[in-house]
Formats: C-alpha cells, sequence, structure tokens
C-alpha cells in the first residue's frame, strides 16, 4: 500500500469517526416492534407532545393553582391524587432520552453541535428551530397528538384522525418546504 | 384475551411507568439509529433527497399493524382495551398542517428533538424551548380556540369502521401502498441524486 497515512493513524481515525445510519427499514421494524409492544403491555402506544403537556401544567398548577385546574386544556393533564409528571408519557420520554443518547454513544455520534444548511448561520438556525417547535405545539394540541402519538400510534391502529392527521402533516410540509429552502440548502 | 396487560390488570401503575421508560429507552435508541437525531436528515424528506423518515414511518406503521392485526386474530390481544385517540377531523386537519408546516421550519417533531437533544444538538435544544413555550402559549390562549379545538368530532373511528370495509382489507392495502411507496422513494431518491450530480458538474466546468 502506497498511502501516506500510517496505517495506525488512519485506523485511529476509522474508529472516532461517526457509523453510518442504520438502513431504515430495519430502524423501522425496531421501531414497530417498540409500539407492538407498547399495545401488548399496557394497551397504548408511544408519544411525546403529552410529556410537555404535563411538564407545563405541573408548572403552572404551581404558580397558578386555581387558573390551572380551570383552564380545560391543562386541567386535562392534572388528576386528584398523584403527581401531574407521574405520567406514563413523562417516563416514556425520559426513556427516549436515555435510549438516543445510548445509541448515540455507540455509534460515535454524540457532539456538541447545532446541524443546519450551509446558508444559515447559528442564530437565525436556533431562532427557526424555536419558531417551528413553537408552530407544532398549536398543530400538536389541535391534532391531540404529534408525529409519535397521532402518525405513529394511531397510524398503525388505523385510527381515522391519525391518517386524516398525517396526510396534513406531509401536505404542511412540502408545501413550506419551498418558502424555507433557504434554512437547508 | 391475554393482553394489554396492564388494562386486564396484571400490574399497577408502578410498573408501567417503568415500562413507559423503558419503551422509550428503545423509542429514544431506533430514531437515533435511524439518523433521527439530526434536523438535516430529517427534513431531506421535504427535499425529496433522502426519503428515510417514510421509509422509517411505514416500516414502523406495517410492522406494529400486522403485529396488533394478528394477535388480536387470534384471540390473545382484545384491541377494544387499545387505547384510541377520538377523531376530530377537522380540528386534526388544521393540526396536521401546522405541524407539518412547523416541521421544515423547525427541523424536529417532538419526539426526534428530545433524540437531537440528548446527542447534543442544540439545535434541538431551541426546539424544545420552543414547543414548551407554544405549549404554554397554547394553553393561555386554548379558551378562545375551543371551536376549532372541538370541530369535526365523530369519536374513536378507524378506517375500516370509516369505510364500512372489512379490516384485513385495509391492512393489506396499507402493505401495498408501504411497499409500492418504498419502491418509489427509492426511485425518487436515484433521480435527486442524478440530478444533483448534474448540476455539480455544470457548474464546476
Amino acid at each position: 500500500m502506497s498511502s501516506a497515512v500510517p496505517a495506525t493513524t488512519h485506523d485511529a481515525a476509522a474508529a472516532r469517526a461517526p457509523a453510518p445510519y442504520t438502513n431504515p427499514y430495519l430502524a423501522g421494524v425496531g421501531l414497530g416492534l417498540v409500539l407492538l409492544a407498547a399495545f401488548v403491555l399496557v394497551g397504548r402506544g408511544l408519544g411525546a407532545s403529552g410529556a410537555f403537556n404535563s411538564t407545563i401544567a405541573w408548572m403552572m398548577s404551581a404558580v397558578a393553582p386555581d387558573y390551572t385546574r380551570d383552564n380545560a386544556f391543562l386541567s386535562g393533564y392534572l388528576t386528584a391524587d398523584t403527581h401531574p409528571l407521574k405520567a406514563f408519557l413523562v417516563f416514556e420520554v425520559l426513556g427516549v432520552a436515555a435510549g438516543a443518547l445510548l445509541s448515540g454513544l455507540l455509534a460515535r455520534r454524540v457532539q456538541v453541535t447545532v446541524e443546519r444548511g450551509p446558508r444559515i448561520g447559528v442564530r437565525g438556525r436556533l431562532a427557526l428551530a424555536f419558531l417551528g417547535g413553537a408552530m407544532m405545539a398549536f398543530g400538536a394540541a389541535f391534532a391531540r397528538g404529534c408525529t409519535s402519538g397521532q402518525a405513529l400510534t394511531g397510524g398503525s391502529l388505523l385510527n381515522l384522525g391519525s391518517w386524516i392527521f398525517m396526510l396534513a402533516v406531509f401536505a404542511g410540509a412540502y408545501a413550506m418546504a419551498w418558502p424555507v429552502r433557504r434554512q437547508w440548502r | 384475551m391475554s393482553a394489554p396487560f396492564y388494562k386486564l390488570g396484571y400490574f399497577g401503575d408502578e410498573v408501567s411507568l417503568i415500562l413507559a421508560f423503558v419503551l422509550g429507552v428503545g423509542f429514544g435508541f431506533f430514531l437515533e439509529r435511524a439518523g433521527f437525531g439530526s434536523a438535516r436528515k430529517l427534513v431531506a424528506q421535504f427535499y425529496l433527497r433522502d426519503l428515510a423518515v417514510f421509509k422509517v414511518m411505514f416500516s414502523a406503521i406495517v410492522t406494529a399493524m400486522l403485529g396488533v392485526t394478528y394477535l388480536a386474530w387470534i384471540g390473545y390481544l382484545d384491541l377494544s382495551l387499545v387505547y384510541l385517540v377520538p377523531t376530530f377531523w377537522s380540528a386534526q386537519l388544521v393540526g396536521g398542517l401546522l405541524l407539518g408546516a412547523g416541521f421544515v421550519i423547525g427541523g424536529y417533531c417532538p419526539g426526534t428533538s428530545i433524540a437531537s437533544t440528548a446527542t447534543g444538538r442544540l439545535d434541538g435544544l431551541a426546539y424544545v424551548a420552543g414547543f414548551a413555550g407554544g405549549t404554554l402559549a397554547y394553553a393561555l390562549v386554548s379558551p378562545a380556540l375551543e371551536g376549532l379545538y372541538k370541530s369535526g368530532a365523530i369519536g374513536p373511528t378507524t378506517l375500516p369502521g370509516a369505510l364500512g370495509v372489512d379490516r384485513g382489507l385495509i391492512v393489506f392495502a396499507v402493505v401495498v401502498i408501504a411497499v409500492a411507496g418504498f419502491a418509489g422513494a427509492t426511485w425518487i431518491e436515484q433521480k435527486m441524486a442524478a440530478r444533483d450530480a448534474a448540476a455539480a458538474a455544470t457548474a464546476g466546468e
């Protein structure tokens, strides 16, 4: 071999490089089996936005207990006898963070960084991430779930509203892709 | 019927919360494996460069759908005990459009933003803050939005129920659509890769 890079350095670089992503069909089947396990074990699917709702309801109940009890949206996440954070989706989302960290560490993908396109600065990207998150909070509230609780979970249960939601998500995303293309490409 | 275990009283709330964490670990693990901790990987779906979002999502839907369908069919799982979010078709249509538009702006959805933050992405953290702020804002203005929130209510409804056809037929149709979609998605990825390569070659001349 006539490589200018000594073999040891080359191997060390390869060992530090992030591993390639898993085949999408394989990852999808894995995800589907986790979802199926949730149906069999607890009789409900996966979610994410509900954990945010529980957290906000808990914080609001500490600041303004009467208001929170009278607010129809927030009171749905309060129970009479248990702590608002003792909720299925709160524990599940903590698991999501742990599982993602585990996978990221195994694949050497854990890195403090900002994911952005070539034309946008760090500040602009962070502002748009915040804005998109805030918009999606309204979307998830109207839809009674997000891509996890509605599209994935409801999709596999053949829930009518979930399929309407899922088609609308793709339609909304493709419609918005052109106006914000400079953020990504 | 032997399942769902929790609904049939095989264990209590405490165990269900432990299971929630364990199931979450599996969920987060496969999200990150698929590359969904990266906003660029996710939004590439909407620029037709990488259709992994569609491929992963529909592989997962087909897997879980076939699983529950067979387990219900052999009498193991009581599907009537599995929670079905009630349909509010117009609220969910508007919510989906808003969520989809926000997806390309923010780069994540709630679940993937958690995976992204956990692996060090600061834009994921900004998204989490935005989603939390948006949830608080929604809660504060929710009384004024109740008309839309409650619109299109038709209760818990399934596609086979709404269309009045056999469940098996819908399951079969979803599998066929998914498999055709996978082939179509790969075809689109190859077309776009060829187009980008041609554009790069022209720019280089």
